[in-house]
């Protein structure tokens, strides 16, 4: 019995090995192969990689879920030919994986949840600066990169979202009227490790300053009706179970819930409008340092920030659209026209770590 | 001949050495990282040690206790039970409460807190019934986190006390019954001592593996020393600062683990000749019912509760995602586990058998640190050591391994789960007659016929074993898999990541179940190498 188990075994190292010293094989072949056929994926078919050869695919590193990206790549092959291939990742690991890989990376584009990890990126010198008309016309000055080295493509509103049963949204201003005593024990709010709080923070600390702003979000920690979460729909799941009554959240997760359930009794409030506007972020690209296909990976980008894939990020997570001149789709226009703040994001990243350590002392977890 | 053998153990010592040198490198660059300590980082640390070190210390404190309790309690008395007592349902309950080492610990802590929030189904339904202030335990919170990492982790305990159960038998207890203990002191005074070394090496397994969770303390957030590394690396952009925490996480676990070793002094436990009796309790009335609502209790909760979760999850979803990629999925996830688990359990057996070689004290001293420190990496977040990792192969000019090949990645989980490895195998070659190896010596036989003739035969059910581990462990991993895959290279666990837009756990529904079901595969292999280990 023994014995036929560990032939069993056998079997199965060497048909591993095979598959190792095969893999190895092709990839050191594609090592030496012209640059586009280098940044093929060793399971293209040839007919695939072939066709790659006109054009040369774009990779792109990319930390958003696979379902709202690829539907765009798709799109952009169909209309340009180019291939693109996508290698989904985490935010901080994808961009030490491209310092890492330095010169040798296969990577062209880095594409990004919010502007923090996009100013890192940037700081350490993984992108490189991008010349674009077409990018300028369509891309708001405070969604880019003061040096042209990424730009917002889809923006993410984080602003109040209230219980319609429990809260009169006339109670409502700022985000910094819910440290307001008559929020407590009536605030949820998600952890402050999630980098959409740290933005929002640092945001604050440019417009408020360091010592107001922890006022603030100290009396938000006072007001907490419970833990914080680890997620924005488990806290709009809470606002509308009775855990809470207000909280702050990116304005897609609520129209997520709403997809599924257009009655659930939580509404958006748009904060700060009488001030500095409802805090945006981005979603974002850029152009690796060491690209291998620049050209191909800059009209990707730029393709992006055109009018139908502009379109397509509203319609694919509810997000708005960078473009000013695009309009998102009925159920987050529904939601109506607001303010934006008009800092540029990059503040987000270049006061990333003052705002976290700010919400380490007051003790927001 | 005695010369001989010394010299030809370096042969062997040789070969050991390199393949630690290999393991240890991105550790070792974990620990340089103290080298760069700027004004940047000196302000972290202040600002770490005025603010919240401390309380993140006794959370990681709280969360080792506590899972180190329940996972030596569940390990410890389901394996008694399953190997030496006999109650209804006993033959299914000893492979079954193998099958949660299948699942992965993110998996239950997203599967959980689904089911237990607030919002979620059960406290909906108290509510509902009995008002918005019936009591309901605090699942987010400290006591969460232990249940879930308990619930998961308890099989490296389950499993390798099994098996020192298994090898002791009933007779230890019958010796020490007629030597005049009562049942109850035979159990702890003789049966648990002698079964000691396994029950530590599941233990520190599992608090490795605790200490280098960052899925399900991120699910509940719940802050510890991980989350802090995290904290540095993603909030403040600070990779020096991180892997600096990391190393002080690496220096926690040796300390402990050299003063456990002492602490069992010299003493030594090796399998007696003979055939084991299989002959067990025979638990009646009371107990026995006790013992089936026990085992059933655990397993429902470990596995067939987020088994089921999830099913509803992939059945309300639909399986229009299922297609041919999911072939590609499957095979990267087994291959990559399976050269992982060869590769590891070569290393530790070149190192378990290396650790016995007579030497000189110098060889000897420097064969069990190495051993030692190679070990470490089970401690290490997965992507912590993939940065040690990557920062290696660019000092060697070999970057574009990362991208080009699966060595760096399999190297990684080499570095990860050697520990996992070793364990198994070590206690294999530590439970083989020293008198049966001084015979075959004392015939002749050099290191190269040793391992052959005596420790591969003898060994075979606890390299089964390692390599089955490290295949379930290289499945369930994400962090560094998302980090160095090559292109092309998605496994399952990648899949999970990629499929789940932040808290939308049950779009992960599908990879999930995958994952588990064929995981399932070799945790059955696994029972079996244990049920028909030869005694």
């Amino acid at each position: 019995m023994i014995r036929v188990r560990s032939h069993r075994y056998l079997l199965l190292a060497l048909f591993v090995l095979a598959g190792c010293s095969e893999q190895s094989t092709t990839s050191d072949a594609s090592g030496e192969m012209t640059q586009a056929a280098s940044a093929a994926s060793p399971e293209a078919s040839p007919a695939l990689s072939e066709a790659a050869e006109i054009t040369g695919p774009v990779v792109v590193y990319s930390s958003r879920q696979e379902h709202l990206i690829k539907p765009l790549f798709d799109q952009f092959t169909a209309e340009t030919g180019i291939q693109v291939q996508s290698q989904t990742g985490e935010d901080g690991p994808l961009i030490a994986r491209l310092q890492a890989e330095g010169e040798q990376t296969f990577a062209d584009i880095l594409y990004t949840v919010d502007a923090g990890n996009l100013w890192s990126a940037a700081q350490k010198g993984l992108l490189a600066p991008i010349e674009s008309d077409i990018l300028e016309r369509n891309i708001p000055a405070h969604l880019q990169d003061p040096e042209n080295r990424w730009f917002g493509l889809s923006v993410r509103a984080r602003t109040i979202a209230y219980s319609t049963e429990r809260v009169n949204p006339a109670e409502l201003d700022t985000y910094a009227g819910l440290a307001d005593a008559k929020w407590q024990g009536r605030l949820c709010l998600r952890t402050s490790r999630k980098v959409y709080n740290m933005s929002l923070v640092a945001t604050m600390i440019e417009r408020l300053g360091e010592e107001q702003t922890q006022k603030i979000v100290e009396g938000w920690v006072d007001n907490l009706a419970t833990r914080v979460f680890s997620s924005d729909a488990l806290l709009i799941e809470a606002i509308a179970a009775g855990q809470c009554d207000v909280g702050i959240v990116n304005t897609y997760y609520l129209g997520q819930l709403q997809a599924e359930n257009p009655d659930v009794p939580v509404a958006l409030f748009w904060a700060n409008q009488d001030s500095s506007g409802v805090h945006v972020n981005i979603s974002g690209a850029g152009v690796t340092r060491h690209a291998k296909n620049p050209a191909a990976a800059q009209k990707l980008i730029e393709w992006l920030s055109t009018a139908e894939p502009q379109h397509m990020f509203s319609e694919l997570n509810l997000e708005y659209p960078a473009n000013p001149g695009i309009a998102p789709v009925d159920l987050v226009a529904s939601w109506g026209e607001f303010k934006q703040d008009q800092l540029n994001v990059e503040t987000a990243g270049r006061l990333q770590a003052d705002a976290v350590k700010l919400m380490d002392r007051a003790d927001y977890r | 001949m005695k010369n001989s053998l010394v010299t030809s153990g370096w042969l062997w010592r040789g070969p050991a050495f390199v393949a630690a040198a290999i393991v240890i490198f991105p550790i070792l660059i974990i620990l340089l990282q103290w080298g760069t300590v700027g004004t940047g980082e000196q302000e972290i640390w202040q600002h770490l040690f005025a603010t919240k070190l401390d309380r993140l210390a006794l959370n990681t404190l709280l969360l080792v206790l506590g899972v180190g309790l329940s996972v030596t309690l569940l390990g410890v008395s389901l394996a008694w039970l399953t190997t030496l007592c006999d109650f209804p349902g006993r033959r299914i309950f000893e492979w079954a409460l193998m099958l949660p080492l299948a699942i992965p610990g993110y998996v239950m802590a997203f599967v959980f807190l689904g089911i237990m929030n607030y919002a979620g189904p059960v406290q909906t339904f108290l509510r509902n019934r009995f008002g918005n202030d019936a009591w309901f335990p605090d699942v987010q919170g400290v006591m969460g986190v232990i249940t879930i990492l308990s619930l998961v982790l308890y099989p490296y305990v389950y499993m390798l006390a099994r098996s020192a159960f298994l090898n002791q038998g009933r007779k230890l207890m019958d010796a020490g019954q007629l030597l005049g203990l009562s049942r109850r002191q035979a159990f702890f005074r003789v049966a648990i001592p002698v079964a000691r070394p396994a029950i530590v090496a599941g233990l520190a397994l599992a608090l490795m593996e605790t200490l280098a969770d960052f899925g399900a303390v991120k699910v509940f957030n719940y802050d510890t020393f991980t989350t802090a590394i995290y904290d540095a690396w993603y909030g403040l952009f600070n990779l020096t600062v991180a892997a600096q925490l990391a190393s002080l996480l690496l220096l926690f676990v040796g300390v402990t683990l050299v003063l456990e070793k002492q602490s069992r002094d010299k003493a030594r436990y090796t399998q007696e000749g003979g055939a084991q009796s299989r002959s067990s309790y025979r638990l009646q009335g009371g107990q026995a019912v006790a013992a089936t609502v026990f085992c059933t209790l655990v397993l429902v909760t470990a596995f067939l509760i987020p088994l089921g979760q999830l099913l509803i999850w992939l059945f309300e979803a639909g399986f229009g995602e299922l297609d041919e990629r999911y072939l590609g999925f499957l095979g990267h996830t087994l291959s990559l586990g399976a050269m992982a688990g060869l590769l590891a359990v070569g290393i530790a057996l070149l190192m378990a058998f290396v650790k016995r070689l007579p030497g000189t004290p110098v060889a000897k001293r420097w064969t069990s640190l190495s051993i030692r420190l190679s070990t470490l990496g089970y401690a290490l977040p997965g992507s912590v050591l993939a940065v040690g990792i990557m920062l290696g192969f660019n000092l060697l000019e070999m970057g574009s391994l990362i991208s080009n090949s699966v060595i760096a990645l399999v190297v990684a989980y080499c570095c990860r789960f050697l520990a996992v490895a070793y364990a198994p195998v070590d206690s294999g070659v530590e439970q083989v007659k020293p008198s049966v190896i001084d015979a075959a010596r004392s015939l002749g036989a050099g290191p190269g016929r040793l391992l052959r003739d005596i420790y591969l035969p003898l060994l075979r059910p606890g390299l089964i074993t390692a390599f089955t581990i490290v295949l379930v462990d290289v499945m369930k991993e994400m962090p560094a898999t998302l980090m160095m895959r090559p292109f092309g290279w998605d496994t399952l666990a990648v899949r999970i990541y990629t499929m789940t837009a932040e808290g939308q756990w049950e779009r992960a529904a599908l990879p999930a179940v995958t994952l588990i079901l064929i995981g399932l595969v070799p945790v059955y292999l696994l029972i079996r190498a244990a049920r028909n280990r030869p005694s």
